[in-house]
């Protein structure tokens, strides 16, 4: 094994601190006692408690993960249709507008995005709410949703679903029971994602909403813009923490799933 | 029949959501503002026809904004704050990428997940934590005046500075994840034969690992730039009054003055200048997939 020459242990420690203080700092100052985010005044959990009784922040909790769990559930089924047709459907009218409405998405500006979802809403005249966030939502992670799940459908093995169908399988049948299965990873992780970009997104809920839903990062946003509050660090760290014991926990869950699956391979591999 | 339903419920979708709402904005782009609700004429109407709707629309505000010397000062500082920060995020992220390639095998998923960890924690609270360092009083300030190298505290919130710091920072992932999967694909006996032709470490550096990562070092870039182009949240926390980034710009336009025609031209110019970049990234992408198979 070769040594990590010391440019490269230099350079690691430096962009990881670069990367993790700022959030420690943040964190550690949720639970400083002054009023102030800057002079550490002491231990306390005081603006947890506060956090709880902040009725409206709660309030934009809830709508924020509402609509992300609706958007993002719409998203996971549109996308990996798409996906589906981007790999399996060959050539149909008006392909290359499709990919380019799969990935343009992808990289367009928020706030583009976000305008002219607004005059869509405006111009048929619906009313702003939880509703227009869901679709504007629902739009933008179906694209991510489709890459994550082309990018696996494109590696996956045609003849197995064609040997399900050989063996009697109707064409639903053989989605359902032979490629669904295998694809339920990328469904998984296009969900999470969406899920997360629904969650996170301030720029877009900020145009497609009405006064009646407020999602989490429009009041953190108008709650920060004034300056630092303690509270503010609460709620940064417990969002933090969930996302953390998220992310290693499904990292975990994958890493147990791909051991047992290589298990299964060797076994049958042996059984022959 | 099922075929078709596969592909339209999807394409259909995408049309009225992603597609139209662009047209709306073209035409809303060459209309005029107005005291009514919705503020803008002409409202398109069926009776008068569509050619008497045509003929009221013109160009206006994209006059405006090449008359108006803000709209240019906006763009042209937006694309040198992009491009500067797409330069800086490299020369941070280049050495993170390199040492995670070269770290031990069983190390690797482990720095994977750092790098992707912060992606996944809000983009909001990761510009916040950058409020409370950088202010007058804050961590920053109180660190460098405590080692002595500065008397008095530096005014770094509220300049174009930080906008710097937050747009490397919260774009960063974008930058390390691309280049390592390029570096870690690399051959290292390539740099080994460089070394045993006669090459120094550095210029094997130079000629063999950053030609080979080249791919990862230009898809990282655009998609730094591109989304730094019209970044709003960054330059309204971390900047002052006097930086000037176009997605801010449209957003007052939008939300403080309540022009709609000239918010959706600001808009429309706004893609007219990422299209190169983005086409460009997909020509770039589709060469990474044609080399990989």
């Amino acid at each position: 094994m070769k040594r990590l020459s010391a440019f490269n242990v230099v350079s690691l420690t430096l962009g990881f601190a670069f990367l993790y203080i700022p959030m420690l700092i943040l964190i550690l100052f949720s639970f400083n006692e002054s009023k102030l985010v800057t002079v550490w005044s002491g231990f306390s959990t005081k603006w947890y408690g506060e956090l709880m009784q902040n009725e409206a922040m709660l309030q934009a909790a809830w709508v924020t993960i509402k609509v992300a769990v609706i958007s993002s559930s719409i998203a996971t089924v549109l996308g990996t249709m798409a996906a589906y047709v981007m790999v399996r459907s060959g050539r149909f009218l008006g392909r290359t507008l499709f990919s380019g409405m799969i990935y343009a998405p992808l990289v367009m500006p928020e706030v583009i995005t976000g305008l002219s979802l607004l005059l869509l809403f405006i111009g048929i005249g619906l009313d702003r709410g939880v509703l227009t966030i869901v679709l504007a939502h629902t739009t933008f992670s179906m694209c991510y949703v489709s890459v994550v799940v082309s990018s696996r459908l494109a590696t996956f093995d045609m003849s197995l679903e064609e040997a399900a169908r050989d063996l009697g399988c109707s064409q639903a049948q053989a989605f359902r029971l032979v490629t669904l299965p295998i694809i339920a990873p990328a469904v998984v992780s296009g969900w999470l994602l969406a899920f997360t970009l629904s969650l996170d997104d301030l720029v877009i809920a900020s145009f497609t909403t009405g006064p009646a839903a407020t999602t989490l990062p429009i009041k953190i946003f108008s709650a920060v813009r004034l300056g630092v509050s303690p509270e503010i660090n609460a709620l940064s760290t417990i969002m933090i923490g969930i996302v953390t014991v998220g992310v290693i926990s499904a990292s975990l869950v994958s890493k147990r799933a791909l051991v047992k699956q290589r298990r299964e391979e060797q076994e049958a591999v042996r059984a022959t | 029949m099922r075929r078709f339903v596969l592909i339209a419920v999807p394409y259909v979708w995408l049309l009225a959501l992603f597609l139209v709402p662009f047209v709306i904005v073209l035409k809303i782009s060459l209309s005029d503002a107005a005291i009514a609700r919705p503020p803008y004429v002409p409202q398109f109407d069926w009776v008068e026809g569509i050619w008497a709707f045509l003929s009221q629309l013109d160009f206006e505000n994209f006059t405006w904004l090449i008359e108006d010397d803000l709209y240019w000062k906006a763009y042209l500082s937006s694309l040198q704050i992009a491009l500067t920060s797409t330069l800086l995020t490299l020369i941070v992220g280049y050495p993170i990428a390199y040492g995670m390639a070269r770290a031990p095998q069983e190390w690797r998923p482990t720095l994977m997940m750092l790098v992707i960890l912060p992606f996944w924690t809000s983009f909001l609270i990761r510009v916040y934590a950058w409020k409370g360092i950088l202010s007058n009083e804050g961590f920053l300030n109180q660190f460098l005046m405590w080692t002595g190298l500065v008397s008095e505290p530096l005014q770094i919130l509220n300049t174009t500075t930080a906008v710097y710091i937050g747009i490397v920072y919260t774009y960063l992932p974008f930058m390390i994840l691309p280049i390592y999967a390029a570096l870690e694909r690399m051959d290292d006996s390539l740099i080994e034969a460089a070394e045993d032709l006669g090459c120094s470490r550095m210029s094997a550096f130079w000629l063999v690992t950053i030609p080979l990562s080249k791919g990862g070092i230009i898809a990282g870039c655009f998609l730094v730039f591109i989304p730094a182009m019209g970044e709003f949240v960054i330059p309204s926390l971390l900047g002052g009054s006097d930086t000037l980034m176009i997605g801010k710009v449209l957003w007052e336009e939008f939300f403080s003055n309540r022009d709609w025609p000239v918010a959706s031209a600001v808009a429309v110019i706004l893609l007219l200048i990422l299209v190169v970049p983005i086409v460009l990234f997909q020509r770039n992408q589709q060469k990474e997939q044609e080399g990989d198979a």
